[in-house]
């Protein structure tokens, strides 16, 4: 590679930017639930792709506008992950770990057979309010539905950072995440403060399939998304807002790279290969994360 | 009622450490081999040995993942990429070097115990849902490597057709044929295991599940057994490989995708996790389960929906109904239904007498 294409890797770092951030919405679902109830959602996937799903059905059955249909995805989705607190994971606190992840993984696979059953396995189309035309920035293209999502998550990102710093709310679910039973003798709820936390996954999963859905359109393949949320958070850090940003970053700037460089090679789908062996990589050095809380366990 | 352990008295070493100690088991034991070597494969159509052919690979598969999952309390979310590394070890063999299967079933089975060996050296550092997504990766990149190298694969989306195996010279044909083929693997993978998880090795496993400081305490070498348990596992998970190759006839990584490691980890929950028997439980329902309801649909479902619908209906229903097994099982009955089994057993022990 002499001539390096300076341009080209410019355009791939900013297009990887940009995915990043909005892989960092889907990350802060998962970051969310691990933080204040140590379970782990290997659903999150699914997520997106139900709220996806759900804000398709909206426009495409009942003819609702994009802020409706934004709307109704929303609530959906919190009722459905107060529900599955309630029902599914509430029962599962104090078995092994294992337990949870598997529930969670019959999860993912309920909810990919649920709803193309329900909704049809077709591609829907979400179309946001915005321009198709990409926007110029000096020698780069960036297409305006990426930073409508990249703006979306950021604003989520800095929102969901202030509320753990500094609202009572915030505040309580931090302690719940610290100690469960100290929490609750210092009079806090927990098991409310788990529902909370599975809502909040629950609306970035919405708004998560959201921008996705609109990006990629609406269909089961949008549940692969979900696999890209594993590197994200374990370089990130599991615990930490600020990691799955970061986690986001990277991987959107690896994956955009390894697509751009090396698929020539290798005759493609290094997209969704290079973040993982970045992953491993990690694992092996520092798997809590580059700011997750570190735990010490030598056996 | 039939069941009964006094009058039983074992005055050798032998006898105390039979598999099935009890007249009864060995009487059911006798029955259920009768059954299956001489009325089984003579009484049903080819349709139907094919399906108990399905549930016989699938057997070995659930059995390994169990000793990993159930009986050492690791996570694997790649057994479907062990599998195909399997599959496409012995597809080489064969197409290459024209190897006989009892060539090809063992090293397809060593190269998968390698591999999976090699996947679970995190093991040490890192349990939980750490294992679960360094598996996962696994499953992702042993996937990608093998769609990817044409050496291995024949090229990217292609698939290696696999002649029969062959015994002595005549080539096994028909699905009857295959079924005592299949059935000799199941037989000795059953005892095999029943046995491993009753010797010092298994009891290390069970050990490290329960509380793997106090298993290191008293001596058990972790990195030692967590690997060992990843090898043995994944090796089940080869010789499934391979021998699910045989069936179709060809090997191809799309067989071998990460439902097929989500559809293991189902049979062991529903079947029940460190149970021999749930895992020959579990096979069974996740094996028959789609073609139930494959069946069921096609007979009734056309009131319901068009025949161009139903190609899209069975295979999410069959998905949902997965997920909906696996949480309420993990929910209701984390034990499977090896646990409803005993129950049942149990009930009847005493029956009519039990109070």
């Amino acid at each position: 590679m002499l001539d390096f294409d300076w341009q080209f890797a410019l355009l791939l770092l900013t297009n990887g930017l940009l995915i990043g951030l909005m892989y960092a919405l889907i990350a802060l679902g998962f970051v969310l639930v691990y933080k204040a109830t140590d379970a782990i959602n290997f659903a999150q996937g699914e997520f997106v792709m139900f709220g996806g799903i759900i804000a398709a059905a909206a426009v495409g059955l009942a003819g609702a506008n994009f802020w409706v249909a934004a709307a109704t995805a929303v609530i959906v989705m919190i009722g459905f992950s107060f529900g599955l607190e309630r029902v599914v994971l509430r029962p599962l606190i104090g078995r092994p770990i294992v337990a949870v992840i598997m529930a969670t993984i019959g999860l993912g696979a309920m909810l990919r057979g649920f709803g193309p059953l329900m909704f049809g396995a077709e591609t829907h189309p979400i179309d946001m309010p915005v321009s198709d035309d990409p926007v110029y920035l000096g020698p780069v293209m960036l297409p305006p539905i990426q930073i409508v999502g990249a703006g979306v998550s950021l604003v989520f990102l800095a929102a969901f950072t202030w509320f753990f710093l500094k609202s009572r709310m915030g505040i309580a679910m931090r302690a719940v995440a610290d100690s469960q039973q100290v929490a609750m003798a210092m009079g806090i709820n927990v098991q409310r403060y788990f529902a909370l936390a599975w809502a909040m996954a629950g609306i970035v999963s919405a708004l998560g399939g959201l921008v996705w859905g609109s990006m990629l359109g609406v269909d089961v393949h949008l549940a692969l998304v979900g696999l890209k949320v594993f590197p994200v958070v374990i370089l990130g850090g599991l615990d930490s807002v600020l990691g799955a940003v970061i986690g986001g970053l990277i991987v959107g700037v690896v994956e955009n790279m390894a697509a751009g460089f090396l698929d020539p090679y290798v005759g493609g789908g290094t997209k969704d290969f290079a973040p993982y062996v970045l992953m491993i990589a990690a694992l092996m050095v520092r798997p809590y994360g580059m700011f997750g809380r570190r735990r010490i366990e030598r056996v | 009622m039939f069941h009964r352990e006094s009058g039983v008295f074992k005055t050798s070493y032998a006898a105390d450490m039979a598999l099935y100690p009890l007249p009864v088991a060995r009487w059911a034991m006798a029955f259920f081999a009768v059954l299956f070597v001489f009325i089984v494969p003579f009484a049903a159509g080819e349709y139907y040995v094919s399906i108990i052919n399905l549930v016989l690979i699938a057997v070995v598969g659930a059995l390994g993942l169990n000793i990993l999952v159930g009986y050492t309390g690791q996570i694997s979310v790649g057994h479907g990429a062990f599998m195909s590394v399997g599959a496409f070890t012995a597809a080489n063999l064969v197409t290459r070097l024209d190897a006989p299967f009892w060539i090809a079933l063992p090293a397809g089975g060593a190269m998968a115990a390698l591999i999976g060996a090699l996947v679970g050296i995190p093991s040490l550092r890192i349990k939980g849902l750490y294992l679960a997504i360094a598996t996962l990766a696994g499953q992702l990149i042993i996937e990608w490597t093998i769609n990817h190298v044409s050496w291995i694969s024949g090229g990217t989306q292609s698939s290696i057709e696999v002649p029969r195996p062959s015994l002595f010279g005549w080539q096994l044909k028909s699905q009857a044929q295959l079924y005592f083929f299949l059935l000799a693997f199941v037989a000795t993978a059953i005892v095999a295991t029943l046995n491993l998880v009753r010797s010092r090795i298994g009891r290390a496993f069970i050990a490290i599940r329960d509380q793997d400081i106090a298993a290191e305490i008293i001596g058990i070498n972790i990195f030692r057994y967590k690997l060992l348990a990843f090898a043995i596992s994944s090796f089940y998970a080869g010789v499934t490989g391979v021998l699910y190759t045989y069936y179709l006839g060809v090997a191809n990584y799309e067989q071998f995708q990460i439902d097929v490691s989500i559809d293991y980890l189902a049979m062991i929950i529903i079947g029940g996790l460190g149970s021999v028997l749930g895992s020959i439980f579990g096979a069974i329902f996740v094996t028959l389960l789609p073609i139930v309801i494959r069946t069921f649909m096609e007979t009734f479902g056309g009131l319901l929906f068009s025949a161009q619908d139903l190609l899209n209906v069975i295979p999410n229903l069959r998905l949902m109904l997965f997920g909906i097994l696996i949480i309420v099982f993990l929910v209701v009955e984390p034990e499977g239904l090896n646990r409803l089994w005993r129950n049942i057993r149990n009930y009847f022990r005493m029956w009519p007498f039990s109070y």
